[in-house]
C-alpha cells in the first residue's frame, strides 16, 4: 500500500482543482461532499499507509514520482520521504484537516463562496502535505510557498472587507521576510554540498562541517529566520493575531495545527544543521521562551476570543521551538501533535461559540453558556484542560510537562528557561481558564442565536477524545514509562540527551501540576468570584498588553513609514520623468494632429489635394 | 501675337493655381464653382496650347468638350447650390460642418 504514498497530497490537489474549475456547477451539497470527501480520503489512506508502516518503523520509504528539471547538473527530484517524523505529520494534517473540514460544511454554509473555500482548504492540505513530504528542500519550499499562498487566500476570504485584505497581505508580507531567510539558506546549503536532499545532507554534513562553525550557524539561523516567520515567533510573530480575520476552520486549521507548524517541521527536519550549530539551538530555545512568555502576557489582555487562542498558539509554538532547541526533539513533536487536537478543539469550539451567538466574538458580550451549549461547553473545557496542562488527565500535561522537564535536564537546559517555561504554563493557565469562565459562566449577556448540528458537534467529540487519551502514548518514566511515541519519532530524530542528573523528574512534574492548577483557581476568583480586575480597554498600559506589546506600532516606525517616506520622495525621480514625458510627447502630438479633424470642408479638400499633389510628384521623381 | 509654349503652360497653371487656392479658401458655394470654372478653362487653354504647338485640330475639339462638360456640371451645380440654401438658408459651407 505504500506505493500510493503520492495519492495523499494528489486527492486534496484534485479536490481543488474540481472545485475551481467545475465548483459553480455543483450544488452546494455536492461542492461539500468533495471538499470534505477528497481530503476524508486521503486521510483513510494515510491511516492505512501508517499501519502498514508501523510494522516496520525504520524502513523509510521514497517514492520518486519524476525529476523536476535538469539544469548543468542540477536536478531536484519531486519524490515523497515517508518516516516517522513525516508520518506523524501527515496524520495529523490529514485527520485533523479531515474533522475541520466537516466541521466547515456547516459552518460555512451560509456564506458566499462555498466552493471557493473548499478549493483553497483543499490547496492548503495538498500544499502542506507536499511540505512534509517532500525528500528534498526545493520540493518542500515548493510546499511552504504554497501554503502561504493558501494562508493568503484564506485569511482574505471574506475580500470584501478591506481590513481582511490588509490582514492577509500582512500575514504574506512578514512571513515573506521568512521566506526569503529560508531561501538564502538554501542556495548556501546547495552551494556548499551540492545537494539538496535531506537524506544525503544528513549523511554528508557532519562529517563535512565542523561543530560550531560560521557556516553551519549561517545556514541554521537563516532556517531559523524561515522558520519564525511562519510559526509566528519573535520577531515575525505580528501576523498571526490579524489573521484571525479568517473564518474559525481556516484559523483552526492553518493558524492552529498546521501550517504554523511548519516552522517546527523545518528545524526538525534540519536537526543535523542545528547540531552542528550549538549557538544557533540556544538561539532557537531563547527565541522559544520569549515568545512563549510575551505572547502568553499578551493573551491575558484580550477581549476577542479568537485573539486570545492566536496568542495563545504563538505562546505554544514557543514551547516546541524551545523543546526543538533543548535538543528534545520527540518532546517537541508529540507537542506539536498535541496541540494540533486541542487547538485546534478551542478553536472549533469557539467557532461554534460565535457562530451560536450570531458572529459576536467579544467573550465580555457572552456569558452563561455552560446551560445553553452544554456540548460545546464541555469540549471547550476538555481542551483548555489540555492547553493549561492540568496534570494526569489531560493529554497537554503529559507533553508540556515533558518539554518543562528537558528545558532543564536536556543537554542544552538552563535553570532560566524551565523557570521561563514554569512561569509560561502558569500564564497559559491563567488566560486559558479566564476565557472559559468569561465566555462560559456570569450573567448572558448575548442570546443563543443558533444550536450547531451533528457536522460541527462530531469533530467537537472526536478531537475531545484524542485530546483525552492522546497523552498516554507518551507517559513519563515515574508515572507508566510508556515510550511509544518517542521510540517512534526516534528512528528519525536523535535521541535526547540528558544532563548528568538524577532523574528527580516528579518534582518538575509536582511544580507544573500545583501551577497550572494554582492558575486555574486564581482565574476563578479573580474572574469570575470577585472581579476585582476592572478592564479599561483606554487604559495605556493594558493597551500595550492587547496590542501585543506593541510590535506593530514599532515596526510601522522602524520599516514601514521610512519605506513610504522614501517611495514619496522617489516619485519623480529622473527616470519617472523620462517616461512620463514621453508618454506626454505622444498625447500632445495626437492633440496637434487632432485640430485638423475640424469637419469644416475646406480643410477636407485642402487635405485631398495635398495628399494627391504628393502622391503625383512621387510617381514622376521616383 | 505669339506667344512659346512655355508662356501659355505657365499661364494656365497659374490659372490652375489660381483656381485651386480659391477653391480651398473660399467658404461660400459660389465662389467655389467660379473657381472650378476659372480651373476647368484653365485645362482648356493647356489643351489649346498643345494643340497649336503640334498643328492638330485635337485641341480645340478638346476645348470644345470641356466647355460642354464645365456648362453641364455648373447647372447641377446650381440647381444643388438653390436646394442647399432652401435647406439651410445660407451657402456658407460651414453649415455642412456635419461630421464631428
Amino acid at each position: 500500500m505504500l506505493q500510493f504514498l503520492w495519492l495523499v497530497p494528489a486527492l486534496p490537489f484534485l479536490g481543488f482543482i474540481i472545485l475551481a474549475v467545475f465548483g459553480k456547477y455543483l450544488s452546494k451539497k455536492m461542492q461539500a461532499i468533495t471538499g470534505v470527501g477528497l481530503v476524508g480520503l486521503s486521510s483513510l489512506l494515510v491511516i492505512i499507509i501508517g499501519t502498514e508502516f508501523l510494522k516496520f518503523p525504520n524502513n523509510n520509504f521514497t517514492q520518486k514520482l519524476w525529476t523536476w528539471f535538469s539544469i548543468s547538473g542540477f536536478a531536484p527530484e519531486i519524490a515523497f520521504h515517508l518516516d516517522s517524523l513525516s508520518l506523524v505529520f501527515i496524520f495529523v494534517i490529514t485527520f485533523v484537516g479531515f474533522l475541520i473540514h466537516i466541521y466547515s460544511a456547516e459552518y460555512m454554509f451560509e456564506e458566499e463562496g462555498y466552493a471557493r473555500f473548499f478549493a483553497y482548504m483543499n490547496l492548503f492540505v495538498g500544499s502542506m502535505l507536499v511540505l512534509v513530504l517532500a525528500d528534498n528542500l526545493l520540493l518542500m519550499y515548493l510546499g511552504w510557498e504554497g501554503v502561504g499562498l493558501c494562508s493568503y487566500l484564506l485569511i482574505g476570504f471574506f475580500y470584501k472587507n478591506p481590513e481582511n485584505n490588509y490582514a492577509a497581505r500582512k500575514a504574506f508580507i512578514v512571513t515573506r521576510i521568512g521566506d526569503t531567510a529560508l531561501l538564502i539558506g538554501l542556495f548556501i546549503l546547495y552551494s556548499r554540498f551540492g545537494t539538496l536532499n535531506f537524506s544525503e545532507i544528513l549523511k554528508i554534513a557532519p562529517g563535512t562541517i565542523i561543530i560550531g562553525s560560521a557556516l553551519a550557524t549561517t545556514i541554521a539561523l537563516l532556517f531559523l529566520g524561515g522558520a519564525v516567520g511562519k510559526s509566528a515567533q519573535l520577531p515575525l510573530q505580528v501576523w498571526l493575531p490579524d489573521a484571525m480575520a479568517g473564518p474559525s476552520p481556516v484559523s483552526a486549521l492553518i493558524h492552529a495545527a498546521t501550517m504554523v507548524t511548519a516552522g517546527v517541521y523545518l528545524i526538525a527536519r534540519a536537526h543535523v544543521l542545528f547540531e552542528l550549530s550549538p549557538f544557533a539551538q540556544n538561539v532557537v530555545a531563547i527565541i522559544g521562551a520569549l515568545t512563549l512568555l510575551l505572547a502568553g502576557i499578551s493573551a491575558l489582555f484580550q477581549y476577542d476570543i479568537k485573539k486570545v487562542l492566536a496568542y495563545s498558539t504563538i505562546s505554544q509554538i514557543g514551547y516546541m521551538f524551545l523543546a526543538l532547541g533543548m535538543g528534545a526533539w520527540s518532546a517537541g513533536i508529540f507537542h506539536f501533535m498535541i496541540h494540533a487536537f486541542f487547538k485546534a478543539l478551542l478553536f472549533l469550539a469557539g467557532g461554534a461559540v460565535i457562530l451560536s451567538l450570531h458572529h459576536e466574538q467579544d467573550m465580555f458580550k457572552m456569558g452563561g453558556l455552560h446551560k445553553k451549549l452544554p456540548l460545546i461547553f464541555w469540549t471547550f473545557l476538555i481542551g483548555s484542560a489540555s492547553l493549561s496542562a492540568l496534570p494526569l488527565i489531560s493529554a497537554g500535561f503529559y507533553s508540556k510537562d515533558a518539554i518543562l522537564w528537558y528545558s532543564f535536564s536536556a543537554g542544552n537546559g538552563n535553570i532560566w528557561l524551565w523557570l521561563a517555561g514554569l512561569t509560561g504554563a502558569f500564564i497559559t493557565s491563567l488566560y486559558t481558564f479566564r476565557m472559559v469562565f468569561i465566555t462560559f459562566f456570569g450573567e448572558e449577556k448575548t442570546n443563543v442565536h443558533y444550536k450547531p448540528g451533528i457536522l460541527i458537534a462530531l469533530p467537537l467529540i472526536v478531537l475531545a477524545i484524542l485530546t483525552t487519551i492522546g497523552g498516554f502514548i507518551q507517559l513519563p518514566e515515574n508515572l507508566g514509562n510508556i515510550k511509544l511515541f518517542s521510540s517512534f519519532i526516534e528512528n528519525t530524530l536523535p535521541h535526547t540527551i540528558l544532563k548528568n542528573v538524577e532523574n528527580k523528574e516528579w518534582i518538575f512534574q509536582l511544580f507544573s501540576a500545583i501551577i497550572a492548577l494554582s492558575g486555574v483557581y486564581i482565574a476563578y476568583i479573580i474572574f469570575l468570584k470577585k472581579p476585582i480586575f476592572i478592564y479599561n480597554r483606554e487604559n495605556k498600559v493594558q493597551k500595550f498588553f492587547l496590542y501585543g506589546w506593541n510590535f506593530d506600532k514599532l515596526y510601522n516606525k522602524l520599516f514601514v513609514q521610512p519605506f513610504v517616506w522614501i517611495t514619496k520622495i522617489n516619485r519623480n525621480d529622473i527616470l519617472d520623468r523620462i517616461f512620463d514625458n514621453f508618454g506626454l510627447l505622444f498625447i500632445r502630438l495626437s492633440q496637434f494632429i487632432g485640430l485638423t479633424q475640424n469637419n469644416r470642408l475646406n480643410w477636407f479638400l485642402t487635405g485631398l489635394m495635398a495628399g494627391l499633389i504628393l502622391v503625383i510628384t512621387l510617381m514622376l521623381y521616383l | 501675337m505669339n506667344f512659346s509654349f512655355e508662356t501659355l503652360l505657365i499661364l494656365a497653371g497659374i490659372l490652375f493655381a489660381i483656381g485651386f487656392l480659391g477653391l480651398l479658401v473660399r467658404r461660400n458655394l459660389l465662389f467655389m464653382l467660379m473657381s472650378l470654372e476659372i480651373m476647368m478653362n484653365s485645362a482648356g487653354l493647356a489643351f489649346i496650347a498643345v494643340g497649336s504647338v503640334l498643328s492638330q485640330p485635337d485641341g480645340q475639339v478638346m476645348f470644345l468638350f470641356i466647355l460642354s462638360v464645365a456648362a453641364a456640371e455648373v447647372s447641377v451645380a446650381l440647381a444643388l447650390s438653390i436646394l442647399m440654401f432652401k435647406h439651410f438658408k445660407t451657402v456658407d459651407t460651414k453649415a455642412l460642418n456635419s461630421l464631428k
